[in-house]
């Protein structure tokens, strides 16, 4: 932070985003992506940065329930928006189903995709509860595993969506 | 990765926006949907002053088909052309591109209107909408003015909008009760830039080819129109030896290059079968409109 800001404007903004459920306000830097706001600014840690170039959907977070990647995001865009992480994923004291299924159908390895992979997969039953396995890898296309653990999380997901469909 | 400092504006209004682009010149930049803008600002390819965010204009989403054909806004998502019935059949070229751009997550932000002012030569947008004859609209502080897209692609990146001007819609022509497209894409994986991409449109009259549009993605500085194959289409039977000829011209078109992703010939050969393979399917969604 040694460059001074230009006279003409600002180069920082006060806002406020809700994150998972509460208003959360800071003033950042107008540059600030929103991957580091979570994480640095609120602590957030359970949203990760893997390739930080639009590719590997580590840091896939929903925005207005709709996965967004957070490193192709500034924070001041989503003044005012709904930001869902994985922290906000499960109810209290409990898993959300997709959490469930990972648990269950081993749809982890090392787990460093895995939050990007729950809250696309999340978002996806949201829409459509009884998903195929092709919708299922389409919508998981934009999320990288490198452990290569596709075959586990394409069956957590379809977990998730069985016991969706109970209502449980 | 951090982009360098700018200031940052989300003004209410087109009027508002543009003011701002006036304001700041060269400096400013329209932020839309930023999936790729955001990257390049993030490697400081680019590291523009000042940021006017139009998402939070309102009216600029609209997807419509209306007597005159289609109108695109300019913060239309790829994922709300993915998800458009609008957009198939005599609009197929742009169903068939939309699901094949980057992957679902960068779709659900990216903009057709920003990938066109983008100019990315291996952007999907520019070809298919090529070959469905669009154009542009664009408002500045003297007006609006409309742009063939051919005229709107001047290089790789570079395109005839001035700094102060905003991409405010894009519109394709109806196609006529007779007409059928397809987008074919090359890539090494899922969600990759294409190798190679080809977007076909043909409308039909009286059992010709009424207008044909061909277009080339990733095979030179900017998205290509092949036009000696459109001309050469344009009041022919789409039988087998016009097909043939047709592919063989958009080869012709093709500027490509070596690189890792392929051989300079490689690409060329992919162009040609691209075409001859669109055609024969334009063609037969043509058949399936009219039924």
């Amino acid at each position: 932070m040694t460059v001074a800001p230009a006279e003409t404007g600002s180069l920082t903004r006060a806002i406020t985003v809700t994150v998972n459920g509460e208003a959360r306000s800071a003033e950042v830097e107008n540059r600030l992506l929103l991957v580091h706001f979570l994480r640095q600014t609120l602590g957030l840690t359970g949203t990760h940065i893997g390739c930080d170039t639009t590719s590997c959907g580590a840091c896939t977070v929903l925005l207005d329930g709709t996965p967004a990647k957070s490193c192709t995001v500034f924070a001041v865009s989503v003044e005012g928006r709904e930001v869902t992480t994985v922290e906000g994923l499960a109810p209290a004291g409990g898993l959300h189903p997709v959490q469930e299924g990972f648990h269950e159908e081993h749809g982890l390895q090392c787990g460093f995709c895995t939050p990007g992979m729950m809250l696309a997969s999340a978002a996806l039953l949201a829409e459509n509860p009884d998903p195929s396995e092709e919708e299922i890898r389409w919508a998981l296309s934009g999320n990288i595993c490198r452990c290569t653990g596709y075959q586990n999380i394409v069956k957590a997901v379809q977990h998730a969506g069985a016991r969706m469909r109970e209502g449980s | 990765m951090y982009p360098a400092r700018f200031e940052y504006h989300a003004p209410a209004s087109v009027d508002e926006a543009l003011a701002l682009l006036e304001r700041y010149g060269d400096e400013g930049k329209v932020l839309a949907g930023g999936q790729s803008l955001i990257p390049l600002m993030k490697l400081r390819f680019a590291s523009p002053g000042a940021l006017v965010d139009v998402n939070r204009i309102q009216g600029l989403d609209t997807l419509e088909e209306g007597p005159n054909g289609l109108t695109i806004g300019p913060l239309v998502r790829h994922r709300d052309c993915e998800r458009s019935t609008t957009l198939r059949g005599r609009y197929g070229v742009l169903a068939d591109a939309a699901p094949q751009i980057s992957d679902p997550i960068v779709r659900n932000l990216g903009t057709v209107a920003g990938s066109l002012a983008h100019a990315d030569p291996q952007g999907d947008w520019g070809s298919a909408l090529l070959a469905a004859g669009a154009e542009v609209e664009a408002t500045g502080p003297s007006g609006t003015r409309t742009i063939a897209l051919d005229d709107l692609f001047q290089g790789p990146f570079t395109t005839s909008l001035e700094p102060t001007e905003l991409l405010t819609a894009v519109r394709v022509p109806d196609p006529g009760p007779r007409a059928g497209g397809t987008y074919l894409k090359l890539e090494r994986k899922v969600g990759d830039f294409a190798t190679v991409g080809v977007a076909v449109h043909v409308s039909f009259a009286n059992g010709t080819v009424g207008r044909a549009g061909i277009a080339l993605t990733a095979v030179g500085p900017r998205s290509i129109r092949a036009t000696a194959a459109e001309e050469a289409l344009a009041g022919a039977t789409l039988d087998d030896d016009t097909i043939r000829h047709a592919a063989e011209l958009a080869a012709q078109a093709a500027e490509p290059r070596s690189d890792h992703r392929g051989t300079a010939d490689y690409k060329r050969s992919v162009v040609r079968v691209f075409t001859e393979r669109g055609l024969r399917k334009a063609a037969e969604a043509a058949r399936e409109e009219e039924r």
